[in-house]
């Protein structure tokens, strides 16, 4: 892989059986990231930007051609292997939030620390300053259900980040969140990979995450429509 | 120790929920042990009594003799030999003789053993002083059951005709000089007790027996011919047999105790499995593993089995040793209904090995349950998850 990049698809394709027929979810997608990028899939629904932020994240395998994220080859990659990957190197965020309900603010932000194997004191220290990137140190002790979508976003948020991972990929995270908590949600992700070089690959519908993407890709039925640099890219830092 | 830590976390958090089943669990728990340490505290407490009243340290029985068997009784006497004479003299062991008689109560006629024992003997924790110094020709002491079935009090008179060694029938008056309550119903029901040397005389048994019973913790002397000697293992095996078939039938109950609570532990895993699948996907897109999934689950379901002892513990603690401590009392008539000897109340013994059985199937059944449905997260893709589908 060449110097500094930290994904790079080649020929990726995935095509999903649908009783006899086949569904082509990405069709030969040649797609490469840096580290330190905060780019955007969109395109109209069914085009397959989940599909392919589920295969970049070791989620689900290829069916043709290759997927490397971080040095590793995603359609090689042992189930045990993936999750330890994903575990270490990658952050999620959803478009529902996927928070634990029954864990406090303080106890989601913590579980991939947990995972990690993190000692307490290094831990406690790790979920804090992620409660503080995202306004929600006052909050420690709630739980899921006392806050509002804007808060539960967050709360993932500062889940996805707290490992300091590579990478963070966000289906849709303000799908579900009015015009005001989006922005809130896109300056606190924008914050968080010019202080921390995090790279952060989104899929939206969305103008205004789209406002703040640095670079733009477009995907129609599966293909790389259009590949070009967002309404953001000046704010390079 | 991250899934263990994660199991407690989620099962606390469930709430009224694990409580609910913990508390089903919990009387399961609860009630095997105590059921299990009534029957145990049965046979510790039959086994004293009827050792104290009647079986002693074992029992010499002259060959021939079957207790099963009435025919057998008319020739079963022997002379007492010396090695039993030795200690019947010494007080640590009582001869007994079994006549086989009839006696016409309120004009009926009913069969029953004539059983001559030593007004003064001390080796068994019997009455039969009773039968010294009351002054009659004949007297005879009988149980309460069998004051009630033939329908005789104290200071009655009783017919009674027997044969005697040489086959010739006599017949004689019996006065009754004492009914006994005891809770043993084999020295009771269809027997009346005499004077042994009385009883030698009117059946034409002189210094004859049937059996001689060694009192408590006397060694047995060893091989006597013409004598069998029965110790308490055997003497004890058809009343433990008994104790253990209607242990058998008392363990039912908590098969389907145990079912109803395994079944609620398994409704509610593979429901929270269900309700939880986007929260699975979530774990594994962090990193969990299919395995670690499995492992979680099964132990959330698992920790049931824990809060449930610890429950248990809460209510069933005290109330095992209300009754450990004031026994359980039963009326004579229920004593009976058990048709076997029940002291004034039984009181329950719970051993460490009870409890840590029982807490150990406990366990291990609640953890089977839980992992039944929690393979199923073993087949789960993190997307399909995610999406909220289940394969
Ligand atoms: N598990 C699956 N089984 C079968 N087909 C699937 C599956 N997942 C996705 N697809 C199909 O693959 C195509 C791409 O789906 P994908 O979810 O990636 O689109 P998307 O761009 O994320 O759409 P949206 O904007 O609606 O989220 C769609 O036609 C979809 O129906
Ligand atoms: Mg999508």
């Amino acid at each position: 892989m060449e110097n500094g990049m930290l994904i790079k698809t080649t020929d990726l394709t995935k095509v999903y059986p649908m009783g006899g027929q086949s569904i082509t979810a990405l069709d030969k997608v040649n797609l490469s990231f840096a580290k330190g990028e905060f780019a955007g899939l969109v395109g109209p629904s069914g085009s397959g930007k989940t599909t392919l932020l589920n295969i970049l994240g070791s989620l689900d395998v290829p069916t043709r051609g290759s997927a490397e994220v971080l040095g590793e080859k995603i359609e090689t990659l042992t189930h045990r292997k993936a999750a330890e990957l994903r575990n270490h190197h990658i952050g999620f965020i959803f478009q529902t939030f996927n928070l634990l309900p029954v864990y406090t603010v303080y106890e989601n932000v913590e579980f991939p620390l947990l995972l990690l194997g993190m000692a307490p004191a290094a831990r406690r220290r790790a979920v804090l300053a992620a409660l503080e990137w995202v306004h929600l140190s006052d909050r420690a002790r709630s739980r899921p259900a006392q806050l509002s979508g804007g808060q539960c976003q967050r709360v993932a948020i500062a889940r996805a980040v707290v490992k300091k991972p590579d990478l963070v990929l966000a289906d849709e995270p303000t799908a579900n969140l009015d015009a005001e908590n989006s922005h809130h949600i896109l300056h606190t992700m924008a914050d968080i990979n010019r202080d921390l070089g995090t790279t952060f690959l989104f899929s939206t519908h969305d103008d205004k995450v789209i406002s703040h993407l640095r670079r733009k890709i477009t995907l129609i039925d599966g293909r790389v429509a259009k590949d070009e640099p967002g309404p953001a890219a000046e704010k390079r830092p | 120790m991250i899934i263990p830590k994660l199991a407690l976390r989620n099962m606390l958090g469930a709430g009224i929920k694990t409580w609910l089943n913990a508390a089903v669990l919990s009387m399961a728990f609860v009630t095997i042990i105590g059921a299990q340490g009534l029957y145990r505290g049965w046979d510790a407490d039959i086994s004293r009594i009827m050792t104290a009243a009647e079986y002693g340290g074992g029992q010499y029985w002259v060959k021939g003799f079957d207790p099963y068997d009435p025919f057998t009784l008319q020739d079963a006497h022997a002379a007492v030999p010396p090695a039993l004479t030795e200690r019947v003299e010494a007080g640590k062991a009582t001869a007994l003789l079994y006549v086989p008689a009839t006696i016409y109560p309120g004009g009926r006629i009913r069969s029953v053993v004539l059983k001559g024992i030593e007004p003064g003997q001390k080796a068994l924790e019997f009455p039969s002083s009773a039968l010294a110094g009351s002054g009659a020709e004949l007297p005879a002491l009988i149980g309460n059951r069998m004051a009630k079935a033939a329908g005789l009090a104290k200071g009655d008179t009783v017919t009674a005709r027997w044969r005697d060694a040489r086959g010739s029938y006599d017949a004689r008056d019996l006065t009754i000089v004492e009914v006994m309550r005891t809770s043993v119903q084999s020295i009771d029901e269809g027997q009346i007790w005499m004077p042994l040397q009385t009883l030698r005389k009117m059946a034409g048994m002189p210094g004859e027996a049937t059996m001689v019973t060694l009192a408590k913790d006397i060694p047995a002397p060893g091989a006597i011919p013409g004598w069998d000697f029965k110790g308490l293992d055997l003497l004890l095996k058809d009343i433990r047999d008994l104790i253990a078939a209607k242990q058998i039938g008392g363990s039912i109950v908590y098969v389907i105790l145990m079912f109803l609570a395994m079944l609620a532990v398994f409704d509610t895993q593979l429901l929270s499995i269900w309700r939880r699948r986007k929260e699975i996907g979530t774990m594994m897109a962090m990193g969990v593993t299919r395995g670690r999934a499995v492992a979680l689950f099964t132990l959330e379901g698992g920790l049931n089995g824990v809060f449930a002892a610890l429950l248990g513990a809460v209510w069933g603690i005290p109330l095992l040793a209300y009754f450990a401590k004031h026994g359980m009392t039963f009326t004579s008539e229920q004593a009976d209904s058990f048709g076997m000897a029940v002291d004034k109340g039984i009181f329950p013994v719970y051993g460490a090995g009870l409890v840590l059985g029982t807490t150990f199937l406990v366990f291990a059944v609640t953890l089977i349950v839980s992992y039944l449905p929690a393979r199923k997260i073993s087949r789960l893709k993190a997307t399909d998850a995610l999406r909220g589908r289940m394969s």
